[in-house]
């Protein structure tokens, strides 16, 4: 990462658990992980705490569908590392890689449901303009979203805009492809907490 | 109930956050935080670099860093402007859209299913 505190600026106790992950999981923490741990009452404690929720707690989308928002929204944010990151997890939670690939290289074609279908479209048209409006959120209720989806959906949106823009600014090390796919498995038995 | 209980926790996280960054313990002023939060009065070269941060972050580069590192500014202090400029662009975004959708409620009669 760009700044040595974020690399090295840890407590003791901290550097000890990075090694432990590193040797029970194969790979290195992740930059997005260690990011958490810094001076953690700042930011990392209650990020993690409001992405927690809107990423595993009770929603009318499942996990698959909220990490293929994220992918989205990294996607159209060129956040490469958080578009691996996930991209791995909602293809793992929905045992279909070919779903995610195709949401991802044009939403237009990709094979999924009319609901789904209607709040990417919601959320790309919120990263790219940086605004929504009235009307957008109608488009999306009339194709069957409900307004607490579309809430949980802004939630979301919110987080990664977060993410995507402190990866690229920090320049998040872009491990294998492997430890993505190491690292989509812990996320969906563990989540962000 | 169950909507407004979820909408309340979703809120109480969101101002959580936003409190920390903006008024937790810090290196730099309150004042600057604020000042990268809202993408707006901070000095060059620093305005150049929260204003990637906020709308081209992919575009930021080693050199952006150092430059503003060769400005007196810690680290420590650079850590916490960034991620004051990230939420900050975030946020804006995210209540733009919470309005919206209190708008299309209204107008609307939509209930949360």
């Amino acid at each position: 990462m760009r700044l040595d505190i974020l690399n090295n600026g840890y407590k003791f106790g901290t550097k000890i658990l990075f090694s432990m992950i590193k040797v029970f999981s194969g790979y290195p923490l992740p930059d997005a992980a260690k990011l958490i741990f810094y001076r953690p009452d700042f930011y990392g404690s209650p990020a993690k705490q409001f992405t927690q929720r809107v990423m595993r707690g009770p929603s009318g989308w499942s996990v698959g569908d909220r990490e293929l928002m994220a992918a989205f929204v990294s996607r159209l944010n060129e956040c490469t590392f958080c578009v691996k990151a996930h991209s791995a997890v909602s293809a793992t939670a929905y045992g279909d890689h070919n779903k995610v690939d195709q949401v991802l290289s044009d939403l237009n074609t990709a094979q999924i449901e009319l609901p789904l279908r209607a709040v990417l479209v919601l959320l790309g048209k919120l990263t790219r303009e940086q605004s929504v409006n009235a009307e957008d959120i109608r488009t999306a209720m009339a194709a069957g979203v409900n307004t607490q989806q579309i809430e949980d959906a802004f939630a979301i949106c919110f987080a990664f805009n977060i993410t995507n823009r402190l990866a690229d600014a920090f320049g998040f090390f872009i491990p294998t492809d492997d430890a993505f796919e190491a690292g989509a498995k812990y996320l969906l038995k563990r989540g962000y907490a | 109930m169950k909507t407004e209980k979820m909408t309340e926790s979703y809120k109480q996280l969101y101002h959580n956050l936003i409190n920390s960054i903006l008024k937790g313990r810090g290196d730099r002023s309150q004042e600057q935080r604020q000042a990268a939060f809202n993408n707006a009065n901070l000095p060059q070269p620093l305005q150049a670099l929260i204003e990637k941060v906020a709308h081209h972050a992919y575009k930021v580069t080693d050199n952006d860093i150092n430059v503003v590192k060769q400005n007196g500014i810690s680290e420590d202090q650079l850590f916490e402007l960034i991620v004051c400029g990230a939420v900050g662009q975030a946020s804006r975004q995210y209540e733009s859209a919470m309005t919206a959708l209190a708008e299309a409620i209204k107008e609307g009669g939509y209930h949360a299913s």
